[in-house]
């Protein structure tokens, strides 16, 4: 059946316009590229953009691919991205493989102006040259936005711990519920003294730039007040040199506070070394040559968690151990007599010291865990409706939740 | 030096010795008898370390102080060249930098390095009995930097991210019959495990949160939630308990592929 007059119309329209599209194409592509030797199509739509909320240290460059750069051929081996700045000679910047289509250029100085040009590099040695583009220049921002909502959570946790902190400090009782390895404390020392034993304490084996080893050192600060008090025999191996100096000071500060400043010596810690293995050795021997009666393992640790427990249950010592490291715990939980998981760890030294400003602390960081927890419920609620339901609504409830807590 | 522990050493020093010998008689390339000896060094050094599963003994204790001192040493000099060296005197020093072969980096902000080179001395002062106080100023600028810098990071990973990672449904496609026994697939990818996992992450996080709760006394529901919380995290221990031995076991594999292989030859490469 023919087609219609108007239809033949139409159609001949369409390839008139198909017609005056492609001429165009062709031409502003002639005239946008400098086709070198070998004449392979150079990449298009140059941009260059400053990267947001940074120094003002980085700009991202991004291009079309070269219409001869297609998958599973090898006709393009890479693009070349040079760069000029102040009106300079360009120069190569860097290189990339076929088929990738950005370049964070990394090298650039703040509130200099710079001008790129992408070149397509061909098996054969022919290169496509893009025209340059407009000179960009990095800024920098003096706030980022996008950690605001860090920074309000930051506010709220803040402020809930300085304000539990006022509120014990004007007498408040606060409760903090038994923490089972923490009530062992005594019994452990108390045991270790009537054996006449020494009490081996292990901070772990990072250094002070670690909260579990600064967590490990306020627990020691109240162990050894209690070792200064029964005239026990203390001994703290430490793999790190700060530690070693942190571990004496606290130790000294104890005995001090007992009345017991001549009982001091600061050989009961002692620099072992920084390598993992090489410590482990150490304490093992010596875990089998004093047979000490009491065991701490407090602090962060790594693949030695195991092989010191193991050691300690075999000479018989009463262990407490606490870590935060999520592998490592369940090791202490198989070989240790007490352990104190992960934030139990934190709140030892409030729980021991019971300190108005400790456990007002203590009382703050509940009030972030309930926040989180609050916040957690609001999501999934939202989150099975919208999938119950298909409501927009819902979604954009969980949508917005996600943004305000995923920090980039 | 008992008369036993004589004997017994001095024979472990033979055996070894005439394994190295047989190992350099029998080895091939440019250096046989150098090559042998480190293997044999390596062999005989794992199995002192061994021996400690049968008891405390001389060679162990020869190992572990080996071991120890040459860490030390190691870690110190790996320190000062690989820390201070290359992040300090290219900043203080154009002279250093030239004789040392370093590239001198000519900022601003160097003078900022003078604050750890005198933080560092201050550290140093800690050998003075006299001037020892002073290192208390380095240690407390560490331990406050240190706190400040991880509450910021801490907060970020373990509070916001875990928070985010949290918003999921507690309920699959199952609105009509066809879709309910679709959803029935026991294959671990389906969206039934999914919507199971989803379950148990959920539950996991609010009564995992509920068992670190410390100001409240964990009894009738919030007790429950918090026994729920414990279990939770056992039973994710024991997994991970049993994945990390069989990573032992494998350096376990690896050291016995090394005395089998490399130095006594019985097994194939």
């Amino acid at each position: 059946m023919p087609p219609a007059p108007g239809a033949r119309s139409i159609a001949s329209g369409g390839r008139v316009l198909i017609l005056t599209l492609t001429l165009i194409t062709l031409t502003s592509s002639l005239l946008a590229t400098d086709p070198g030797p070998g004449s392979i199509a150079p990449p298009t739509l140059i941009m260059v953009n400053d990267l947001d909320y940074d120094n003002g240290e980085s700009l991202t460059i991004s291009w079309v691919p070269s219409l001869d750069d297609v998958p599973g051929q090898s006709e393009v081996v890479a693009y070349r991205i040079l760069r000029s700045s102040g009106g300079g000679q360009e120069a190569t910047i860097g290189t990339v493989l076929a088929g990738e289509s950005t370049f964070v250029d990394q090298s650039v100085n703040r509130d200099s102006a710079y001008v790129y040009r992408v070149a397509t590099i061909a098996a054969n040695g022919g290169e496509g040259y893009s025209l340059p583009t407009d000179a960009v220049v990095p800024n920098r921002e003096w706030l980022n936005w996008d950690l605001v909502w860090l920074f309000l959570a930051c506010l709220v946790l803040g402020g809930s711990v300085v304000f539990f902190i006022e509120t014990a400090r004007r007498g408040k009782k606060l409760f903090v519920r038994k923490i089972a390895g923490l009530e062992a404390i005594d019994e452990a020392i108390g045991r270790a003294t009537e054996m006449g034993r020494p009490i081996l304490y292990i901070p772990g084996i990072q250094d002070m730039d670690e909260v579990e080893t600064l967590a490990s050192l306020t627990i020691l600060g109240k162990v050894s007040r209690q070792i200064a008090d029964y005239d026990t025999q203390l001994f703290m191996p430490v793999a790190r040199s700060l530690v070693m100096t942190a571990g004496r000071e606290t130790i000294k500060t104890s005995y001090l506070e007992a009345g017991r400043a001549d009982a001091f010596n600061e050989d009961m810690v002692r620099y072992i070394t920084d390598e993992q293995f090489g410590y482990v050795a150490a304490v093992d021997g010596y875990m089998v040559r004093e047979r000490p009666a009491t065991i701490f393992l407090l602090g962060a640790f790594f693949g030695e968690s195991l092989v010191l427990a193991e050691m300690g249950n075999s000479v018989g010592a009463i262990q407490i151990a606490g870590t935060a490291r999520p592998p490592q715990i369940p090791f202490f939980v198989a070989a240790c007599d007490y352990t104190l998981i992960g934030e139990e760890l934190f709140a030892a030294s409030a729980y021991l010291s019971g300190e108005p400003r400790q456990l007002g602390s203590l009382k703050g960081q509940d009030v972030g865990k309930g926040i989180a927890m609050a916040v957690i419920l609001i999501g999934v609620a939202a989150a099975t409706i919208a999938e119950l339901t298909g409501s927009g609504f819902f979604a954009g409830v969980v949508s917005t939740l996600q943004n305000v807590f995923t920090t980039r | 030096m008992r008369r036993s522990t004589l004997i017994g050493g001095s024979l472990v020093v033979v055996f070894f010795l005439a394994a190295w010998l047989i190992k350099g008689a029998g080895a091939s390339g440019e250096s046989p008898y150098y090559s042998a000896f480190l293997i044999t060094l390596a062999a005989f050094l794992t199995l002192a370390v061994f021996s400690f599963l049968y008891a405390d003994n001389p060679v162990y204790k020869f190992a572990e102080h080996l071991f120890v001192g040459v860490s030390a040493a190691y870690w110190m000099v790996l320190g000062f060249w690989q820390t201070l060296v290359p992040n300090l005197i290219p900043r203080i020093s154009r002279a250093l930098s030239e004789q040392l072969e370093l590239e001198y980096i000519d900022e601003l902000w160097n003078v900022l390095y003078v604050i750890p080179v005198v933080l560092g001395i201050l550290l140093l002062l800690r050998l003075s009995r006299k001037l020892g106080w002073l290192s208390r100023y380095a240690v407390a600028f560490i331990v406050g930097t240190t706190a400040g810098l991880n509450f910021i990071a801490y907060t970020r990973s373990n509070f916001m991210a875990q928070i985010s990672s949290t918003f999921l449904p507690l309920v699959g496609d199952w609105t009509s019959w066809a879709a309910f026994v679709d959803n029935l697939s026991l294959s671990a990818t389906g969206p039934l495990a999914l919507l199971m996992a989803n379950i148990v992450v959920v539950l996991g996080v609010v009564c995992g949160l509920i068992y670190f709760f410390f100001s409240r006394e964990h009894s009738g529901t919030f007790g429950m939630a918090s026994r729920l919380g414990i279990w939770i995290l056992m039973i994710t221990f024991g997994a991970s308990f049993g994945y990390t031995v069989m990573g032992r076991i494998s350096l376990l594999v690896g050291r016995m592929t090394f005395l089998l292989r490399d130095w006594l030859g019985i097994i194939a490469s």
